[in-house]
C-alpha cells in the first residue's frame, strides 16, 4: 500500500515536472511572428487542407518569388510553397517526403539554387527549416542529413537545450504566441510590396571548381526518384534572382541533368523579358528577391507553362476550393493594403 | 567524452540502467566493459596505455607478493634446517638480502617503466624545449607529436600507489587482472580523480554486488546536479572572461590581472569541485563510495590547512608515496644526522624535512603540468609553507599576547589572507612563461588602470552585467551551502529530511536553474575540465 502510494506520488511529480519543462520549452522557443519570420513557414503547411496540384520546394527563391494566389486566380492551380530560408537540397528532399505523406500533387517545382551547397552551412537555417516539421521518419532523416559537426540530435528533440538562454531576450510575443501562431505566409508565399531597384549587381568571382558536390547530386536524384515513384512530374527551375551569382557552368550542369533525366528545366534568368520582369520595380532588395509585382509576374508565366506542359486542370468552380481561396485572397489583399500603408505606397 | 556532454549523460544513464539489470556478481564486469568503452571514446589507441599500466602493475605486484611468500617459506625452511646457529643465521640473512634485492629490482623496474610512459608522453616536449633553449637557434630538436592519453597523470599515480602498497605489504595483491583493471580504469575516476587507493575502492564497493537503492540513485543524481551547477553556471560562465584576459598579455595588464587572479581562483574551484561532484555522484548512483577530494578549501586559515582541504587525494598520495619514502631515504637520514649534530635537535629535524618537502613540491608542480610555471608554482607553495613553519613560534607569541586574535573576526581575516595568497599563486597556473607572469605582476603596481573595475573595462571581457549577476548569485548559493556544510553537515541530508514537496521544489529548482542558466550548447564553447589537462 505504502509502495503504491510512493509510485503514484513519484509518477505524478514526474508528470508535473515534465509538463513544467514542456511549458518552459514552448516559452523559450522562437515564435517567428515578427522580425525574422522565416522560421514559421515550415509549420504553417500542416494547417493547410492538403489537396494541392503543385508543390514548390526550395529556399527564398521560391517563397518570395511566386504568388500562389495568382496561380489560382488566373489558372485555377491550387499550389503551396514548402520553402524555408536557405533550404538545403537534402532538406528540400525530406520536406517533400514529409508533404507526400499527406498528399500527391501533379507537379513538384524545385528551385535548384541549393545545389551549390553540398552540406549545411548554418545551424540557424537548419533550425528554421527543421523545427517546424512534425515528427516523422522524414524529420529524423532531415535532422541527420542537416546537422553540422557541433550540432546535437538531442537538441532537436528537446529544443529547450538549444534555446535555454533565450530567457534573456523574451518579448511579449513569446508569451502571446506560446500556444497559438499567426500566419505569416500566403500558401507559403512571403509577401513584400516595397521596391528597391537592382543596381550595381556584383559579378560572381571565378571559382576553382564549378562542379556541384556529390551529396547535392545524390539528393537531387532522390527527389527525382521520389517524384517518379509517386507519379509526380518534377520541374526544375532557377528563379530570376540576380545574386547570389548563378554561374553559367552551374546552369550547364543543370541543363545536362534535366536533359539526361527527361525533366523540364526553366532558367528564369534567361527569360526575364519574356516574363516581363523589370528589375527597377519588381524586386524589393536590389535583385535578390522579387516583390509582389515580380512574384505575380513569375506566377503568371509559370501558371501558363504548367498548364501547357503538364496539362493541369483549371479547378476554379470547385465550390470548396473557391471558398478557401476567397478567404485567402481577402487576407492577401489586406496584407497588401497593410504593407502599402507601412511603406507609404499608393 | 566530456562530463558535461550529452553523450556522457546518455552513457551514464544507459550504463546505470544495465548495471541494475545484470545479476550483482556481474556488475563490476559491466563497469569494466563500460570503462574500457569510455576510454575508447577518447581515442582508440589510448586504451593501450592504460592497459599496459594495468597489466604491468598487476603482474608486478602479484610477482612481488609471490616473492614475499617464497621469502617467508624459505626463511622458515632455513630456520628449521639442521645447521649450526651462526651458519643458519648467516644463510637466512644472505637469502633475505638476495630476495629483497630481487624484489626491489622488480618493484623498481615496474615503477620506472610506468613513470617512463608518463614521462615520455607528458614531459618529452618539456625536456626538448629546455634543451632547445640551451642549444640556441639553428640547432633545434623537433618536438614530438604525442597525444596525452586521457587521465594518464591520475591513473599512473593510482597504479603506482597500489604497487607501493603491495611492495610495502600494506595490502594483498589483487589476483584477478580484470578487477585490477577496473580499479585503474573506472570511468568516472579517469578524467580527474580523485586518486583512489585500492582498499578505498574495495571498501567503497567497486567490486561488490550493489542492489538498486533509491537513496543511492537519488543522492547520486543530486550530487551530479550540484556538480553541473558549479561547472556550468559558475565555472564555464567565468571562463569566457578568464580566457580573454589570459589570451592577450599586452592588453590585459594591471587591474585586469587582479581581476584574473580572483576570477580564475573561483573558476578553478567551481570547475574542479564540480567535476569531482559529478565523479562521486556517478559512483554513488551505482552504489559505490569514492573518497571526498575537497573540504571547503577556501575556508582555510593558512596554506597548510588549505592543502589538507584541497585535492585531498593528491596531497595524501604525495605525502604517503613520496614524502615519507624521501624523508626516510638514506641520503636524508644522513642529512638529518649531520644537521642534528651541527644545528641541534630541533633545527636538525627541520632542515631534512624542508629538503624532502622541496622534492615533493617540485614533483607536485611538474605533475600539474610540463612547464616551468607549474614548477615555480609548486616551489612557491613550498616556500610559503616553509616560511610559515619558521614563523610558527612568532605566531604563537602573537596569539598569546593578543588573545582577541582567536576570535571570529581574526579567523575571517586569516581566511581572506589565505584566499588572496592562493589567488596570487594561481596566476602561475594561467601563463606558461615565467617572464610574462613577472611582468604582469609588476603591471599591477605600474599600469594604474584600476578604473577598469569601475569604468566598464571588466565588462568588455566577454561577460555582460547579467553574467556577473548570475555569477554573483551562483556564488552566493555556493557560499551558503559551503557555510552550512562547514558548520552543520550535509546539505543533501538536510534537504532529504524536509517534506516531499520542499525536496521536490528544491531539486527541480536547481535542475531548472542549471538548464536555463548553464553555459552550454550553442553560443558557449564546450569547456574541458581544467584538471583534465593535468
Amino acid at each position: 500500500m505504502r509502495k503504491r502510494k510512493y509510485i503514484i506520488r513519484g509518477a505524478l511529480t514526474l508528470a508535473l515536472i515534465i509538463a513544467f519543462l514542456a511549458l518552459l520549452q514552448r516559452l523559450l522557443m522562437p515564435k517567428y511572428v515578427d522580425g525574422i519570420v522565416e522560421g514559421a513557414f515550415v509549420a504553417e503547411y500542416y494547417k493547410e487542407e492538403k489537396d494541392h496540384d503543385v508543390l514548390f520546394i526550395g529556399d527564398c527563391e521560391v517563397y518570395e518569388n511566386f504568388s500562389p494566389k495568382v496561380l489560382w486566380e488566373k489558372y485555377g492551380i491550387n499550389s503551396y510553397i514548402r520553402g524555408s530560408a536557405e533550404q538545403y537540397i537534402f532538406q528540400s528532399y525530406y520536406l517533400l517526403e514529409d508533404a507526400l505523406r499527406y498528399e500527391t500533387p501533379d507537379v513538384v517545382v524545385f528551385n535548384i539554387q541549393s545545389l551549390q551547397f553540398n552540406e549545411a552551412q548554418s545551424e540557424a537555417y537548419n533550425r528554421m527549416s527543421i523545427e517546424g516539421m512534425r515528427w516523422s521518419p522524414s524529420k529524423v532523416g532531415c535532422i541527420l542529413a542537416s546537422m553540422k559537426e557541433d550540432e546535437h540530435f538531442i537538441e532537436y528533440v528537446f529544443p529547450i537545450l538549444r534555446y535555454h538562454s533565450r530567457w534573456k531576450e523574451l518579448k511579449s510575443t513569446d508569451f502571446e504566441y506560446m500556444f497559438k501562431t499567426k500566419p505569416v505566409t500566403f500558401n507559403g508565399y512571403y509577401m513584400r510590396v516595397d521596391a528597391r531597384p537592382a543596381e550595381n549587381v556584383p559579378k560572381g568571382k571565378p571559382l576553382g571548381d564549378y562542379s556541384f558536390g556529390s551529396n547535392a547530386w545524390k539528393y537531387l536524384d532522390k527527389i527525382r526518384d521520389l517524384c517518379a515513384k509517386k507519379g509526380i512530374d518534377l520541374l526544375l527551375i532557377k528563379a530570376p534572382s540576380l545574386y547570389p551569382y548563378w554561374y553559367e557552368e552551374w546552369n550547364e550542369q543543370c541543363e545536362t541533368y534535366a536533359r539526361e533525366n527527361g525533366l523540364n528545366y526553366i532558367n528564369f534568368l534567361d527569360i526575364t523579358e519574356e516574363v516581363g520582369l523589370d528589375y527597377t520595380t519588381d524586386t524589393y532588395d536590389g535583385g535578390l528577391h522579387m516583390n509582389l509585382s515580380g512574384a505575380e509576374k513569375l506566377a503568371d508565366y509559370l501558371g501558363a507553362y504548367l498548364q501547357k506542359e503538364y496539362g493541369l486542370e483549371d479547378r476554379r468552380g470547385d465550390a470548396h476550393l473557391d471558398a478557401i481561396w476567397k478567404e485567402k485572397a481577402a487576407a492577401y489583399d489586406a496584407e497588401i493594403a497593410r504593407q502599402k500603408e507601412l511603406y507609404g505606397l499608393e | 567524452m566530456l562530463f558535461t556532454s550529452y553523450s556522457f549523460i546518455g552513457f551514464v544513464l544507459v550504463l546505470s540502467f544495465l548495471y541494475y539489470l545484470v545479476p550483482g556478481k556481474h556488475q563490476w564486469k559491466l563497469l569494466l566493459l563500460g570503462s574500457w568503452l569510455f576510454y575508447l571514446f577518447s581515442g582508440p589507441w589510448n586504451i593501450l596505455y592504460i592497459l599496459t599500466t594495468s597489466l604491468t602493475v598487476w603482474a608486478g605486484a602479484l610477482r612481488i607478493e609471490k616473492g614475499y611468500g617464497e621469502k617467508k617459506a624459505r626463511i622458515k625452511e632455513l630456520k628449521k634446517a639442521d645447521l649450526p646457529a651462526d651458519e643458519k643465521k648467516a644463510a637466512v640473512k644472505a637469502y633475505k638480502q638476495k630476495q629483497e634485492k630481487d624484489l626491489r629490482r622488480l618493484f623498481t623496474l615496474v615503477l620506472v617503466f610506468n613513470l617512463l610512459i608518463l614521462a615520455v608522453v607528458k614531459y618529452s616536449n618539456f625536456f626538448i624545449s629546455n634543451i632547445n633553449g640551451l642549444l640556441g637557434e639553428g640547432r633545434q630538436l623537433s618536438l614530438l607529436s604525442l597525444a596525452l592519453p586521457m587521465g594518464i597523470s591520475f591513473y599512473t599515480l593510482q597504479a603506482i600507489g597500489y604497487l607501493i602498497d603491495v611492495y610495502r605489504e600494506t595490502i594483498p595483491a589483487e589476483k584477478n587482472f580484470f578487477r585490477f583493471s577496473l580499479f585503474i580504469s573506472f570511468f568516472p575516476l579517469v578524467i580527474q580523480g580523485p586518486i583512489c587507493r585500492f582498499e578505498e575502492a574495495t571498501e567503497g564497493r567497486l567490486f561488490a554486488e550493489n542492489p538498486f537503492s533509491w537513496k543511492n540513485v537519488s543522492f547520486g543524481l543530486e550530487r551530479i546536479l550540484w556538480g553541473f551547477f558549479k561547472k556550468l553556471v559558475i565555472a564555464d560562465r567565468i571562463s569566457a572572461a578568464v580566457n580573454t584576459v589570459i589570451g592577450d598579455t599586452s592588453t590585459y595588464r594591471g587591474a585586469y590581472i587582479l581581476f584574473l587572479m580572483l576570477m580564475y581562483t573561483i573558476e578553478l574551484y567551481a570547475d574542479f569541485t564540480g567535476g569531482i561532484d559529478i565523479t562521486i555522484g556517478v559512483a554513488e548512483m551505482l552504489g559505490i563510495t569514492l573518497p571526498e577530494n575537497f573540504k571547503r578549501p577556501y575556508f582555510s586559515q593558512s596554506l597548510k590547512e588549505y592543502w589538507r582541504r584541497w585535492h585531498i587525494s593528491m596531497c595524501s598520495w604525495f605525502r604517503t608515496y613520496l614524502f615519507y619514502p624521501v624523508s626516510t631515504s638514506g641520503p636524508i637520514m644522513k642529512l638529518t644526522k649531520a644537521c642534528r649534530a651541527r644545528f641541534g635537535k630541533n633545527r636538525g629535524r627541520k632542515i631534512p624535512m624542508y629538503v624532502s618537502s622541496f622534492v615533493v613540491w617540485f614533483a607536485t608542480g611538474i605533475w600539474h603540468g610540463a612547464s616551468w610555471n607549474f614548477i615555480v608554482w609548486g616551489l612557491l607553495n613550498w616556500a610559503v609553507l616553509m616560511i610559515s613553519e619558521e614563523l610558527e613560534p612568532l605566531y604563537a607569541r602573537f596569539h598569546e599576547r593578543f588573545p582577541w586574535a582567536e576570535g571570529r573576526g581574526y579567523q575571517v581575516f586569516a581566511m581572506v589572507r589565505t584566499f588572496l595568497l592562493i589567488c596570487f599563486m594561481n596566476l602561475f597556473d594561467c601563463y606558461a612563461r615565467i617572464g610574462d607572469i613577472l611582468s604582469l605582476l609588476g603591471s599591477v603596481f605600474t599600469a594604474g588602470n584600476y578604473g577598469a573595475f569601475f569604468g566598464g573595462g571588466v565588462m568588455e571581457l566577454g561577460l555582460t552585467g547579467l553574467d556577473f549577476v548570475i555569477i554573483g548569485l551562483g556564488l552566493a548559493v555556493l557560499l551558503g551551502v559551503s557555510i552550512y556544510e562547514e558548520t552543520k553537515g550535509s546539505v543533501r541530508e538536510m534537504i532529504a529530511s524536509r517534506p516531499y514537496l520542499v525536496r521536490t521544489l528544491v531539486w527541480t529548482g536547481l535542475f531548472t536553474l542549471v538548464l536555463l542558466v548553464g553555459a552550454y550548447g550553442a553560443g558557449y564553447d564546450a569547456s574541458q575540465f581544467i584538471y583534465n589537462r593535468f
